[in-house]
């Protein structure tokens, strides 16, 4: 690691190698959801099909994540700008979103099973299942890495001089949020 | 020798800061290690493993196929209660075998084995880096390989037997359970193993593209970069667009197999009474399935042309004929790959006039394909042609190439697939353009690299003799296959001899058996000369090719950091070889323009002027 980051010095650099993957994984996730979301498209024009309504829960977590990237964004700010304890509030307010939105899933996922819509059952009804559960996984990893950038900026670590992880965290969250937003959209118009 | 003047000055300068040996010790040099060359050389030796096993399987079912009346009751000791009382391999082991056959060659050894050796050994190498971008991931990758290969080979020894349902894992087989005894436990692991594999391939993939395109050296534009990066660097990319895609399939398979869901199930009798699973579809598994599976078939056979572009084009003397042409064609193959896959669905059901779209964009192909095939031939046309053990293999890929893609336009014909599908005719197709030839580049590549991976040579004759048994073996083994599949024998079935009209072709299986084995038993020449020359080979020397590339400008034996002054600038491309007007019969690529005033092409002596050396 420490040989790549002096090599990158000498030679002619682009982007930084660590945001680059960071760009590379994000095309791997993009590329899962956009197989599972022709996966749903493929099942629903042929076979049994089931219409059922969304829950109302997806509204409401649709707006928790806005907010959230908002919040995100703004402790971006404040990290160009060096202000040290308005970081720390935004970095745990957008973990605060981050988490109330996994609540929120699962709230909806209860909606779901109210309505006598199963995990196990049509796939109609299972594929929002996945489509929100493997979201909701990766969306547990970005608060993982929110709480690593937050532990870094607690101990004084992420300052205008050292932007590259909070950047990539940045990066990983917007990403989450706007997959969402897809999804979201996706469910809605594809029913 | 201007060569070594420039960089004797560059190393004094440099020397100083650069130099910075790391002692660790056993552990973290090699087992632990984040050296882009000892994970080569991890994966290399874990694919030399997994082709010795995923041989000897085919051995195991090439014995049932070629001598159905033979008495194996001598595999007793190996293979236990899968010998049956009267000494036959079980029919269910039967289709064990062939699953874990392939699912070994297509993932363990010819992708693991192959990209993850030499994307690994050659990338930092020949760009000019210290390492890869993260060599953390990098170890990553390769332990999580070791992972998925532990897990897989556990599921080898397992009561239920390994998973049964054919390498591609069709539901409804591989997701009831109760459907064979291989779909219970075994495809459990096999599918954990995937996860690991698939993990293990991203962290490889990102780490390859993102060192190509970040830490090429001072001069090392895409344009000079050589074809074998360039061939690492697409399959990187199609590896990373196509393996979530089967995170995608697989995970619904799980759930279907392990939560009772029906993505790939509907309307299932078994043993008289309904399953409760409706509304699902196994074709839709086919769609995800092929849409990695198809691109695989290009992660695997990519790597070994870029590996043969350049060892033709050094061993011939002669710059690669069309540089841009082979890049412009990998380019098309990797596009293509991704819009043909319904070409393994023909029968599938779908409507004719997607198949016939399929079939059109399948045939096209054959262009990018044909390109790469006349320009191995032509840089082979009047060249000065070396015979080393490392050319002969090449020179066999292309033969392989062209005769198995061959069988490629037949199958691309939904009309004609829908009476060869599934035959032996797939088999031989396959096993030739695919399997055989990237064998042959992987072993080409091991050839032709050793000097630098272990620093001595392997022995030549001994090569020789590897590659014609290995050769004509190959040919042997798969070209009367052509001729069963043709009479309509179905792949995977158990037995020739059940029906009448397949009993005719006893006798040629008998042959293709014997070849098989005999083919098998020469690689063990090759497993000889490996394990021997590590230790007993020849010396070899800095640049025993003749070859312009960077990793030949490294010590014998390349330390951490690979270079121990400063990384060598580049000034031309990889393909200087027989220039007019040069002395020497190949110019490196760290020779600059202003050296060579005597062979500089009119556009050369334009940018020698500006050359800053």
């Amino acid at each position: 690691m420490e040989m790549a980051m002096n090599k990158t010095k000498e030679s002619s650099f682009r982007m930084h190698p660590q945001k680059f993957a960071m760009w590379l994984f994000i095309v791997t996730v993009v590329m899962l959801f956009a197989a599972l979301t022709s996966a749903y498209v493929v099942k629903q024009s042929s076979g049994v099909w089931l219409d059922f309504d969304l829950p109302f829960m997806f509204d409401i977590t649709t707006g928790i994540v806005i907010v959230s990237s908002v919040f995100m964004h703004m402790a971006y700010l404040s990290a160009k700008r060096n202000e040290v304890s308005k970081i720390r509030i935004y970095l745990l307010l957008t973990v605060l979103t981050g988490i109330s939105f996994l609540v929120g899933q699962l709230i909806a996922w209860q909606e779901l099973v109210q309505e006598g819509v199963f995990f196990v059952g049509n796939p109609a009804g299972s594929f929002v299942y996945v489509l929100s559960g493997v979201h909701g996984f990766h969306l547990l990893s970005g608060v993982v890495f929110l709480l690593i950038v937050a532990v870094a900026a607690f101990k004084y670590k992420v300052h205008s001089t050292s932007l590259v992880r909070i950047e990539m965290c940045a990066t990983y969250w917007h990403f989450l949020g706007g997959l969402w937003l897809y999804l979201y959209l996706f469910l809605t118009l594809n029913h | 020798m201007a060569v070594t003047e420039v960089q004797l000055d560059e190393h004094v300068e440099h020397a100083a800061h650069d130099d910075h040996e790391h002692h660790g010790n056993f552990v973290t040099n090699y087992i632990f290690s984040q050296d882009h060359k000892v994970i080569g050389k991890q994966f290399l030796i874990a694919g030399i493993f997994w082709a010795i096993i995923g041989g000897g399987l085919s051995i195991i079912f090439r014995l049932q196929l070629g001598f159905p009346d033979m008495n194996l009751e001598w595999l007793r000791p190996l293979l236990g209660g899968w010998i049956t009382e009267s000494g036959k391999i079980d029919t269910e082991f039967y289709l064990a075998l062939v699953t874990m056959h392939g699912t070994i060659m297509v993932f363990f050894v010819l992708t693991a084995g192959l990209s993850g050796t030499f994307s690994n050994f050659l990338i930092p190498l020949q760009i000019g880096a210290r390492d890869m971008a993260s060599g953390f991931m990098n170890m990553l990758s390769f332990w999580f390989f070791m992972l998925s290969s532990v897990i897989m080979f556990i599921s080898l020894f397992i009561s239920t037997g390994p998973a049964a349902g054919g390498w591609t894992i069709y539901p409804p087989l591989s997701a009831l359970p109760q459907a064979i005894s291989g779909s219970g436990l075994g495809m459990t692991l096999w599918l954990v193993s995937m996860v690991f594999f698939i993990a293990s391939q991203l962290l490889g993939g990102i780490n390859y593209i993102s060192t190509i395109i970040n830490l090429r050296t001072k001069g090392m534009s895409f344009t000079k970069m050589p074809l074998t990066i360039w061939a690492f660097f697409l399959t990187a990319i199609l590896g990373l667009l196509s393996f979530p895609v089967l995170v995608a399939a697989a995970l619904l398979l799980v759930f279907d197999r392990s939560f009772g869901t029906s993505f790939y199930l509907s309307d299932i009798f078994i043993g008289g009474e309904a399953l409760p699973n409706s509304g699902g579809s196994p074709i839709l598994f086919q769609h995800l399935f092929w849409f990695l599976g198809h691109p695989e078939v290009y992660i695997i056979i990519m790597p070994a042309l870029g590996i043969t572009s350049e060892i033709i084009s050094t061993n011939s003397r002669k710059p690669i004929f069309g540089y841009r042409a082979m890049i412009g064609s990998l380019m098309g193959i990797g596009i293509l790959s991704f819009v043909v896959w319904a070409h393994h669905m023909f029968v599938t059901g779908m409507s004719p006039f997607l198949g016939s779209i399929f079939m059109i964009l399948t045939l096209i192909i054959a262009v990018p394909s044909a390109i790469k095939s006349f320009n191995y031939i032509t840089t082979l046309w009047q060249g000065n042609i070396r015979f080393t053990s490392a050319m002969l293999f090449s020179i066999g890929l292309v033969s392989l190439f062209i005769s198995g893609g061959v069988t490629g336009i037949f199958l691309g014909n939904s009309a004609l697939d829908i009476f060869l599908h599934d035959t032996y005719f797939v088999v031989a197709h396959f096993h030739l353009v695919m399997g055989s030839s990237a064998f042959f580049g992987m072993v080409a590549g091991i050839y032709h690299w050793y000097p630098k991976m272990f620093g001595r040579m392997m022995d030549e004759k001994l090569g020789y003799i590897h590659f014609w048994l290995t050769f004509i073996g190959v040919y042997l083994v798969f070209f009367p296959l052509h001729y069963i599949g043709i009479a309509g024998f179905p792949r995977r079935y158990y037995s020739f001899t059940n029906f009448d009209a397949f009993s005719d072709f006893a006798d040629l299986n008998m042959f293709v058996s014997v070849a098989a084995i005999c083919t098998f038993g020469a690689q063990f020449i090759f497993l000889f000369n490996f394990f021997y020359s590590m230790y007993r080979g020849k010396k070899a020397s800095l640049n025993p090719w003749d070859s312009n590339t960077l990793e030949w400008t490294t010590p014998r034996e390349p330390g951490h950091g690979n270079w121990p002054g400063e990384i060598p600038t580049v000034y031309r491309w990889p393909y200087d070889y027989s220039k007019p007007g040069s002395e020497s019969d190949f110019i490196p690529q760290t020779v600059p323009y202003t050296n060579t005033p005597e062979s500089n092409l009119p556009h050369e002596a334009e940018e020698a002027k500006n050359e800053k050396v």
